[in-house]
């Protein structure tokens, strides 16, 4: 396993948007992935959560014995304890999704306040950016040029060039604002 | 080099549908299914595919199309939620009998948790009772993969096959590489044989033998049988093996692996967990020490053994009995199998979260304070949707299943009545898409037994809960062609209802009034009876449908107390308590505008922003 990672947030706040994002980068880097995400009733303003799970590409198999194929011997959850990565959208995340971080994870939070290293002001820097809704790409591209994720700045960036849309300069804009507040942070 | 694309597992399996050649795919939306028709909707849209995609009434109605589609030979499928084979279980228990021509897969996503659900059932014993046989898959690629068998099993047998993901499944993401969709169709053909497509009960028996004598053969199927994913492992003296289907497999080969026993517990993943074949069960009987059966959620491969004294599962205590098999939880029931010690107790999860509530600007949190408000002693029996969430807001008092809210108000209504109590006011809630499904007959009911209550029907004009699906009063079908619109008010008054009135709940006072209105007609000794009041606003977050332009967030002005009322009666996350004594402000990232706050405010500190 490469790289398992959390997304925690709130209902409306761009988990699994940053989950496709990061899914993305990994098929772009010819890794697979498996990720699991919540819908239905729970999606609606309560915690959700997504499980990203990265690793080496299992072979090409396309036909035969579909069991055996290990790539498919993999759970699409993370269990407690044996998260890398935990992004947390919101800071109720991290009381409701911390123990999936291992002792030695990195975690990475969306704070008014910032208390520790792994924390930005993500929605005051969107807000700057006249993007409130954009806090999910701010925490992932200051992730991203913390070092703490398996892919790069410059893997996401291709990623949202890819997905395009009405939206892509703007969510540039802020994966570039909060990958700036790292390397200043540093 | 073949294109690889992330796929859900929902869309994975709309892919093996049309790697199969299905010819037709009627659904009703419900999660974790919904996105299996829905993926097949889009590819409609667009003029991809050939296949006739449906959004069916309910589940009952999608199965008895599918079924005869495949009657006239062709390929065909149904999707729908555990619960809607529920609703579906009359037409599924019978086609069992009939048998199919062409392919028949229905799938039956289930829940344990469950997460979005009312039950935790197995669907997979639903297959053992109707005699069935069903598929677990373990991942989305592959639940794709057997698709393609389940297809070719229910024509080889001429028997409708059960497909069982559970949401693990559903709503995983997996890469996996692209594969052409079959293009060759049978034309459609149907020979006539009654003794078959409408037996009667002598001939029902002899389709009964007929159908034993397949299961018989279908629990041989080589293509089914359970394989052991690592073929290096042997037992140890004295250990034990692992049966496991679906996510659990999954979960299962992870955990052993990361505690060392790949090599010395064999582990066999069985897509077809019934029937299971006898050699198969009395070959690990004979040979293994100890079996361990690990299944969701019910004990459907463990029952099969017919001597349980070497089975552990959920019938002998070491797998707990309900909710989700999670891979911690699959973690301590291995490591106990194994004789290992218990990892550290993980603290879980430190605080409880939020719960759901309805989305800021929601009309049917309007509708809710409404009827609080012109009902303070009213019963209120809710329905399956979003609208659920009206719990929250005291304003559902009992949710059963799709279409019981009015049924139910009319059980309270004979209760109150027939007791001699003065009638308290009774108040059905229900979803416009759960009034099609399953709100007419009930209505019909309550009407011809002289009911009197009311019935507000929540109308965002959307099935909003699972992913905004059209409803029957959007007049176009999938390709796009025009149909006829059925519209509620027209249903209602058809129902026999004589008092219908339509409203906007963002207009507070005018839809406080119709609820008056309609409040008087069931008191009227004269002419009164049934009221249906719809309130009408389309969903907020359904982005196929004209939104007004949203408007400034109101103001909190000095008058706010911090008292809560207004957390606690209309709950709007947009709406921020900062305790008692403290004013409470406005989330503007979240506030569509929606105004209808300024009425709830008993201290009339909530006015509206001057317009910009």
């Amino acid at each position: 396993m490469k790289q398992q990672i959390v997304i925690s947030g709130l209902g409306g706040q761009g988990v699994l948007f940053v989950s496709k994002i990061l899914g993305e980068a990994a098929l772009a880097r010819g890794l697979s992935v498996l990720m699991s995400e919540t819908h239905g009733m729970a999606q609606r303003g309560g915690n959700v959560i997504s499980h990203v799970k990265v690793m080496d590409r299992q072979g090409e198999k396309d036909q035969g014995d579909v069991a055996m194929d290990p790539a498919w011997q993999v759970s699409p959850l993370i269990r407690p304890g044996h998260a890398h990565v935990l992004l947390a959208l919101h800071e109720e995340g991290v009381r409701a999704h911390g123990h999936f971080l291992s002792p030695d994870g990195a975690l990475v939070c969306n704070r008014i306040s910032p208390t520790g290293p792994g924390d930005v002001d993500a929605t005051g820097i969107a807000r700057k950016l006249g993007n409130l809704l954009a806090a999910n790409l701010v925490l992932l591209g200051f992730a991203a040029a913390s070092g703490v994720l398996f892919c790069s700045m410059d893997d996401l960036r291709q990623v949202l060039m890819r997905l395009g849309g009405p939206r892509r300069d703007a969510n540039l804009a802020a994966l570039e604002a909060g990958s700036a507040a790292a390397i200043g942070d540093a | 080099m073949t294109e690889r694309k992330i796929l859900l597992g929902n869309e994975a399996m709309a892919h093996g549908l049309l790697e199969a050649g299905c010819t037709l795919a009627a659904s009703y939306p419900g999660t974790p299914a919904s996105e299996i028709v829905g993926t097949l909707a889009a590819f409609k849209r667009s003029g991809t595919i050939a296949m006739h995609v449906e959004w069916s009434i309910n589940e009952k109605v999608a199965l008895e199309t599918a079924l005869a589609s495949s009657y006239a030979g062709r390929r065909s499928a149904a999707a729908m939620k555990q619960v809607g084979l529920n609703v579906a279980a009359d037409p599924f228990m019978s086609a069992a009998y009939t048998g199919v021509t062409g392919g028949l897969v229905v799938i039956v996503a289930d829940d344990p948790g469950p997460h979005s659900s009312q039950t935790e059932q197995d669907t997979r014993q639903f297959a053992m009772f109707a005699k069935v046989p069903v598929l677990d898959p373990m991942s989305p690629a592959h639940a794709r993969d057997l698709l393609l068998t389940a297809f070719d099993l229910s024509e080889d047998y001429q028997i409708p096959v059960l497909f069982r993901p559970t949401t693990r499944v559903c709503h995983a993401r997996q890469d996996m590489p692209l594969r052409p969709f079959r293009q060759d169709a049978p034309l459609a053909q149907f020979e006539k044989d009654p003794a078959r497509w409408a037996a009667t009960p002598k001939f029902r028996f002899l389709l009964h033998k007929k159908l034993n004598e397949k299961l018989d053969a279908i629990g041989r199927d080589p293509r089914l049988q359970p394989v052991q994913l690592n073929p290096g492992a042997s037992a140890e003296k004295g250990g034990g093996v692992i049966v496991a289907s679906g996510a659990v497999c999954a979960h299962t080969a992870e955990v052993l692996k990361d505690l060392g026993l790949w090599q010395s517990i064999p582990l066999y993943d069985a897509p077809m967990p019934f029937p299971l074949s006898e050699d198969f069960l009395t070959g690990l009987l004979d040979n293994a020490p100890r079996i361990l059966v690990l299944e969701e959620t019910q004990p459907v491969m463990e029952a099969q053994f017919r001597d349980r004294a070497k089975v552990l599962g959920r019938l002998s205590g070491h797998v707990p009995r309900e909710g989700e098999l999670l891979p911690e939880t699959v973690e301590r029931i291995v490591r106990a199998f194994a004789g290992l010690p218990q990892a550290e107790a993980s603290q879980g999860a430190n605080a409880p979260g939020r719960r759901p509530t309805l989305c800021p600007g929601c009309a049917h949190r309007a509708a809710f304070f409404a009827i609080r408000k012109v009902f303070p002693r009213g019963i209120y029996p809710g329905d399956i949707g979003c609208y659920t969430l009206g719990l929250n807001l005291g304003a559902v008092d009992t949710v059963l299943c799709m279409g019981a809210s009015i049924s139910q108000a009319a059980g309270f209504y004979h209760a109150f009545r027939d007791s001699g109590q003065n009638s308290r006011p009774i108040v059905a809630t229900i979803g416009d898409s759960t009034f099609y499904h399953a709100g007419i007959p009930a209505l019909i009911n309550a009407v011809i037994q002289g009911c009197r209550f009311v019935v507000v029907v929540l109308d965002n004009t959307t099935t909003a809960m699972t992913g905004h699906q059209p409803t029957p009063a959007e007049g176009r079908s999938l390709d796009g062609r025009t149909v006829p619109r059925v519209r509620i008010e027209d249903l209602a008054r058809a129902c026999g209802v004589r008092h219908v009135s339509v409203g906007d709940p963002y207009d507070f006072q005018a839809f406080t009034d119709l609820l008056k209105a309609a409040r008087e007609h069931t008191r009227d000794p004269e002419n009164g009876g049934m009221a249906v009041v719809i309130a009408r606003r389309p969903c907020l977050m359904d982005r196929k449908q004209a939104q007004p332009a949203r408007r400034p967030a109101p103001r909190i002005n000095d008058k706010c107390q911090g008292c809560g009322f207004c957390i606690t009666h209309f709950e709007c996350p947009a709406l921020v308590f900062h305790g008692k004594e403290e004013a409470v402000t406005v989330d503007d990232a979240l506030c569509t505008g929606c105004g209808v706050c300024i009425h709830v405010c008993p201290h009339s500190a909530i006015e509206m922003a001057p317009q910009p």
